[in-house]
């Protein structure tokens, strides 16, 4: 004796909040059923784990056939086939979208390819992500990529009118794209302690600034490539630390600035050649893909390990940041105010939240 | 010419890849109507077409525009080979033919294909010219409004309740046409729903008709159903009740922009108003049909190998309910007033005085009898000709006089809440009618007396009047108890009463209403032929027998005295037959408390078996006094032998102890009364008895926060909030014991409806304080050992604690509105408070039933019920109060909404959406129910009666059975509602799936489903919103109307 068939429609579709996480998380039916058991729903509503079975079935059975819209949220709005409020489309199509910092650590920058789906279940392992999950997200990742990349006008915005996703998950979504078009480097081991959220905002400095978009938001190109324009003007600042005089003066000009101001000053004092070195070279290199790729790493090996076996604190940090960038101004023979002022201004903020004291 | 009917194409959207090459489609699409057929351009290589067409014109009868569905279909052009079909859209244009609906059909209207479902959606315009028809001789009914609805649609105003009209079409069923064997799946599938469009547009044309011949202009309560007769063909058989109906024009201006917009106003018929009652339409002159239809039947050319005749003799009919006895009291009782009998002739020279109405103008329904009902088993043969149906005929004119003889004995002249149906298993097919019998006023009725004005009409009190008992107590047709009523004490009423009907609105009632259903398996053989149908018709007495002891015992049970809804369906399998019984319960104020139930053992001398029943007893005990509680049942006691009745009754007291077993002797003359206890007996004389009375006591109660019903209305509840949601719910069970007993059998299906009940209340638990209304069980026995029960209803959410907080605040308004209750009683709920309990003895329930028992107050108001019941909620309230702080947003949230001046979004999105352009689908409410609360129709844009076939070869790849009828319904949900939507209306009233047929093979990986759904497409305004923006109605209905969603 056996239940053969158990359908509920309902004309406005019931969707559990609670079900559709535990469907999104990659749990069987089964487990799921455990799950919300031990939640205690079944007390709350004097139900029995048949009931639970049939619902969640049900809901899962749902969620399935709304999957192949939450795939072009746009369609959800105009189709006819469920009757679903608007505050739960949004829902829906957010949690959709959703994605576990844990996981998009572990596939960010890299490429978006058949190849990377397949180590998917090595990454699952790792981070504890179920592989349907993780699947789910990295496919994400790849509808929203394949869908912007095409398209001109700023990353965010089409990425959020797209998928109509929220401004925060919009940006999330724009710093992964980003990250995998310009393939960056973030698996290193010296990179590990970083988070997503703070590539994320690297991410959103890069884009908001150094790319084509940044500059003009009517360009026919996208916000997904760096402005090469600007990346060949960085050469140009390699006259910090090519000219003798310039470096001597700069170096003057920020020790008279900062002096007795950080408790710092000694190491940085001795140090600022080589942490000059380190950020000027950085810019002169960008030009060769290659070196974009490094350039977390860069920052991080140029720059910021020098300054934390220092024990700077962040405050010295932004100290030094300011008055380094603020001084190039001051001297005489440095002409590229512009390109110093673009550069400059990513990299203090990317250090600051690479930063962790 | 009388007709012109237009279409336009304007653009598809999500079309499916028909080109794997190009990943496009190069569509096209073809208008079809009778023989012509347009085409447009082919738009290329896109998924999103904008084909903007001209307009094609068919110039047509409108007896043809009645019958026939205008036919879109969607291709894909292919140069080399032949042009594959994305799929169909079939447009019912009957609503564009009455001037009082729809104006224009323009939407996105989802295109089906039989075997892929919905693939995209396509745009279109669809409008009718109608000509003034001059032609006496005409065979079409334009014009004559058709309404699912079974009580008087919201913005009418009945002139004059004509009577019943039915009619059946049949025609060979396309799937069993030799054909078949050559077609593909696709062909034949469309051709079958192509062929049920075109029955059932002939069978309203033709009810159109005879509505018009009766002086009427529309049809209520239309009930339209298909009999699957295989082999032996298709029949499309519907009944209704034919009215003459005036729209309330709530604004003077309406009236005029009407005509003004209408080009078919002249189709209108004549109305009859009240100052001339009745010019009949004698210059009409007969059509053939009519006298095909009204022809006498003769039960010698039936084709029913079994007599029909024999078939009433060996009792296929039992009465249930209070019917019953056969002979007795054929004649009405002649201490009844003249008058009423003068009302019976003029209802007895109709054919039949049947009303498939549920409830009634007030002051329409005078008395109620009982709940009549009649079946007939009968063989299916060939329809050797589709033209002359007359064995089909022939056998529902069996059944309906037989039902009006069994009014006639219960001293009714007419019968209410008439409903019919079949279940068809191979070639025996159960027919059934039932309905309540009942005295009608002559108010509404053409033929009655003519001084409407002036004459001595009855005096019935409301209330309670419908109670009293239309036939003559000294001749009572069946054995039943008999008391002074409780409410007027001047008539005599029964002491339960079982109707088919809806609560009438100022029906006095004690507490809260409930589900009751009664539920029985019975096995039978295998059998062919006439074998078989006498071993069914033999079954049929002890099944109805069994299932009316099992809903007077939860009746008595619950604590309560009458059923109101009361549906029963048998439905026959090869092996077994299924009866499932389900009415709302309810105390009615009027009527004598029930008596509780006894339990008696046969053998009193073991010790053991003594403790066991008395352990029964009180299991049972308490289960009544629980129910009591949770169903506020606190009736004032008024101890009828301390007033004293007028006419002693000696006799009933001596039948007081009756055992069980006595009156299950007497199965043979169905003596379904079990009305002579007051305890009612339940003896236990084999293991049988016990597990029935085991059986009583599983029906778990509803959980907290949930009320249940299958009518209208729920008894006792009122203020709802505009939340509701309707659903259906399907499940299919499989029996894979063969050698099963009846017991287990009864006990399997009635968990499988229990449990189908709890999963719904946990599906909707984040609606509680919720009732489910009008919960309509269907089941169907789909092959050997499978069961399936399907359930449609709407779940409500209603507001306990808003009578409280608006009676704080000062806004009465709304509370008048929420509750429809007089003004006295709202004084009550302002005034209560714990301190004048002691000054007041009214104000204490348990005060209450002291003044009751009291021999002053011998004509007891009838506001003492209900405002006990008032205490009682109040103090629940209260209660509510304290623990239900995590419900508080909720609440704070929807008072909101009631107080906002202006629209909320979900409301307002039919017209905001109309005029965006369509970035977001409208939102269309659906519901079973003739209302939506919170809200008012403006306006009724026709009848939606869709018939859908889906059929799967890759069940496996659409998730099983359950993926592949999950997609079907909502497909099937989203094409009702986007052609309600394409008709400018927002919600779908009255909605009923009338058939599901599903039929699986998961060996060959396919599944097949047949889907009969219908409802009344309306136009709903938030009475929030009349009350707050002075904007007309009618304006708003212009603008959805006109508005051109792209």
């Amino acid at each position: 004796m056996s239940v053969e068939l158990d359908v509920f429609v309902g004309n406005t579709t019931i969707m559990d909040k609670e079900v559709y996480q535990l469907w999104l998380n990659g749990y069987t039916v089964n487990d799921a059923v455990k799950v919300r058991i031990e939640g205690g729903v079944m007390e709350e509503c004097e139900a029995s784990a048949d009931v639970l079975l049939s619902d969640t079935m049900d809901q899962y059975r749902t969620f399935q056939m709304c999957e192949r819209l939450l795939h072009h949220p746009a369609k959800l709005a105009n189709q006819l086939l469920f009757q679903i409020p608007p505050d739960r489309q949004a829902m829906l199509i957010e949690r959709y979208y959703a994605f576990d910092d844990l996981f998009v650590r572990e596939v960010l920058g890299k490429k978006l390819s058949k190849g990377t789906k397949k180590d998917l279940d090595d990454v699952s392992a790792k981070t504890g992500v179920s592989l349907k999950s993780c699947r789910r997200q990295f496919d994400n990742f790849k509808r929203v990529f394949k869908v912007v990349e095409e398209l001109k006008g700023p990353l965010v915005e089409n990425i959020r009118q797209h998928f109509l996703l929220p401004d925060q998950l919009a940006r999330d979504y724009a710093a992964i794209v980003f990250f995998a078009n310009n393939r960056f480097e973030t698996g290193k081991k010296k990179l590990l302690y970083l988070t997503f959220q703070d590539f994320a905002f690297c991410a959103g400095q890069l884009i908001n600034h150094w790319t084509l978009g940044a500059v003009d938001s009517m360009m026919e190109d996208m916000d997904v490539d760096l402005d090469k324009e600007f990346l060949q003007d960085l050469k140009d600042l390699k006259i910090l630390i090519t000219d003798k005089d310039l470096l001597d003066q700069h170096k003057s000009l920020v020790c008279t600035a900062l002096r007795g101001k950080t408790s710092v000053f000694n190491e940085m004092e001795a140090n600022f050649k080589n942490l000059s070195r380190g950020l000027v070279n950085i810019a002169a290199k960008l030009i060769n893909a290659k070196d974009v790729r490094d350039f977390f790493i860069d920052l991080v090996e140029k720059f910021i390990e020098p300054c934390r076996s220092d024990k700077w604190t962040s405050i010295d940090m932004n100290l030094f940041l300011t008055h380094y960038t603020n001084s190039a101004h001051i001297l005489d023979t440095f002409k590229h105010h512009a390109v110093w002022t673009r550069y400059m201004g990513v990299i203090k903020s990317c250090i600051l939240r690479m930063y962790h004291d | 010419m009388p007709g012109k009917l237009k279409a336009k194409i304007v653009a598809g959207r999500h079309l499916p890849v028909m080109d794997r090459a190009s990943d496009l489609t190069d569509a096209f699409v073809e208008v079809k109507f009778g023989n012509t057929t347009y085409k447009t351009d082919v738009y290329p290589k896109s998924l999103n077409p904008q084909w903007n067409s001209e307009w094609f014109k068919f110039e047509v009868d409108d007896e043809d525009l009645q019958d026939e569905p205008l036919q879109i279909t969607v291709l894909d052009h292919d140069t080399y080979s032949a042009n594959d079909a994305i799929g169909k859209v079939y447009i019912d244009i009957d609503p564009l033919l009455c001037s009082e609906a729809a104006t224009v059909i323009s939407g996105w209207l989802p295109i089906y294909d039989t075997i892929h479902g919905i693939r995209g959606e396509i745009n279109v315009l669809v409008k009718v010219d109608l000509f003034n028809d001059l032609n006496r001789f005409r065979q079409s009914s334009c014009g004559v409004k058709f309404f699912c609805t079974t009580s008087i649609p919201r913005c009418y105003r009945a002139i004059m309740v004509h009577g019943f009209v039915e009619e059946l079409v049949v025609n060979e069923d396309p799937e069993y046409q030799w054909i078949d064997r050559i077609r593909t799946p696709r062909a034949s599938n469309e051709a079958r729903q192509r062929l049920i469009f075109l029955m059932s547009g002939e069978l309203q044309r033709k009810i159109g008709l005879k509505v018009l011949e009766m002086g009427g202009n529309a049809v209520v309560g239309y009930l339209q159903c298909f009999d699957l007769e295989g082999e032996s063909g298709l029949v499309v058989r519907a009944i209704g009740t034919a009215c003459t109906l005036e729209k309330i024009s709530t604004l003077p201006s309406t009236a005029t922009h009407q005509s003004n917009s209408s080009p078919s106003k002249d189709m209108k018929e004549p109305v009859f108003g009240e100052e001339v009652p009745g010019i009949p339409l004698s210059s009409g002159p007969p059509t053939p049909l009519r006298a095909q239809t009204f022809s006498s039947f003769s039960p010698s050319k039936s084709y029913s190998r079994q007599s029909s005749s024999s078939d009433t003799e060996l009792s296929l009919t039992p009465k249930t309910g209070m019917g019953s006895g056969g002979s007795a009291g054929k004649e009405a009782g002649p201490l009844k007033a003249l008058l009423r009998q003068q009302t019976q002739s003029a209802l007895e020279q109709r054919e039949y005085p049947f009303f498939t109405l549920t409830s009634f103008p007030s002051g329409f329904l005078l008395h109620v009898g009982g709940v009549v009902s009649a079946r007939s088993v009968k063989l299916l043969d060939r329809i050797h000709n589709p033209d002359e149906p007359e064995t089909r005929d022939a056998w529902w004119e069996e059944i309906r006089q037989e039902i009006k003889s069994h009014a006639k004995a219960l001293g009714c002249h007419a019968v209410v809440g008439y409903s019919e149906s079949t279940s068809i298993c191979e070639e025996v097919c159960i027919l059934s009618a039932s309905g309540t019998a009942a005295i009608l006023s002559s108010r509404f009725m053409q033929d009655g007396p003519l001084d409407t004005e002036h004459r001595f009409e009855e005096v019935v009190p409301p209330g309670c009047g419908f109670c009293h008992i239309p036939y003559d107590e000294l001749n009572i047709p069946f054995p039943a108890q008999l008391t002074y009523c409780y409410s007027c004490r001047r008539s005599k009423v029964p002491d339960v009463l079982f109707t088919t009907i809806d609560l009438p609105a100022d029906a006095n009632i004690t507490g809260k209403g409930c589900l009751i259903q009664a539920r029985l398996c019975r096995t039978k053989k295998k059998a062919q032929g006439e074998g078989n149908a006498t071993a069914i018709s033999n079954l049929l007495p002890f099944l109805e027998y069994e299932l009316h002891t099992q809903l007077m015992n939860k009746l008595k049970l619950r604590g309560m005295n009458a059923l109101f809804g009361l549906r029963i369906q048998i439905s026959v399998g090869e092996t077994m037959l299924l009866g499932l019984a389900s009415a709302t319960g309810v105390y009615l104020t009027a009527l004598p408390g029930p008596g509780g139930i006894q339990i008696a053992g046969k053998t009193p001398s073991d010790i053991t078996y003594e403790q066991h029943i008395s352990n029964m007893q009180k299991k049972i005990n308490d289960t009544i006094a629980k129910n009591k509680d949770l169903y506020e049942i606190n009736p004032p006691e008024v101890v009828e032998e301390i007033i004293g009745s007028p006419i002693p009754e000696p006799r009933q007291r001596s039948r007081l102890f009756r055992s069980q077993s006595e009156s299950s002797d007497e199965v043979s003359e169905l003596d379904l009364s079990h009305g002579k206890k007051d305890a009612f007996v339940l003896e236990i004389d084999d293991t049988d008895a016990v597990e029935d009375i085991h059986a009583l006591l599983t029906d778990s109660p509803t959980p907290q926060g949930f009320y249940s019903c299958n009518t209208e209305i729920m008894p006792g509840i009122q203020n709802w909030t505009s939340a509701i949601q309707m659903f259906t719910s399907v499940r299919v069970f499989r029996l894979n014991n063969a050698n099963l007993t009846n017991q287990g059998l009864n006990k399997i299906f009635s968990d499988l409806c229990e449990n189908l009940l709890k999963s719904l209340y946990f599906k909707l638990r984040s609606m509680v304080p919720c009732c489910l209304c009008h919960l309509n069980f269907t089941v169907a026995i789909p092959e050997d050992e499978l069961i399936q029960v399907a359930v449609t209803a709407v779940a409500m959410s209603f507001d306990k604690e808003q009578i409280l907080e608006n009676g704080k605040q000062s806004g009465e308004k709304t509370l008048t509105k929420a509750i429809t209750e007089n003004d006295e009683q709202l004084q009550f709920n302002l005034e209560l408070n714990p301190e004048s309990s002691h000054a007041n003895p009214l104000s204490s329930p348990k005060g209450l039933s002291e003044v009751g028992s009291h021999p002053s107050a011998r004509a007891p108001s009838v506001d003492y019920s209900s405002f006990a019941d008032r205490c009682s909620s109040w103090i629940e309230q209260l209660r509510l109060k304290a623990h239900t702080i995590r419900r508080g947003s909720v609440k704070t949230t929807s008072s909101m909404e009631k107080a906002s001046p202006l629209p909320e979004g979900r409301s307002r999105s039919l017209r905001s959406n109309r005029s965006y352009s369509g970035t977001s689908v409208a939102v269309v409410k659906m519901t079973p129910l003739s209302f939506i609360p919170g809200a008012k129709i403006i306006k009724y844009l026709g009848i939606i009666n869709m018939f859908f076939i889906r059929e799967t070869t890759s069940l496996r790849e659409e998730g099983g059975v359950s993926g592949f009828l999950h997609s079907f319904i909502a497909e099937v949900f989203a094409m009702v509602r986007a052609h309600v939507a394409a008709l400018g209306g927002n919600a779908v009233v009255s909605y009923s799936m009338k058939e599901c047929v599903f039929m699986e093979n998961p060996n060959k990986n396919q599944a097949q489903c047949l889907i009969n759904v219908s409802g009344d497409a309306v136009i709903f305004v938030r009475e929030s919103e009349l009350e707050a923006a002075s904007v007309q109605p009618q304006s708003t209905t212009h603008t959805s109307n006109g508005g051109e969603g792209t």
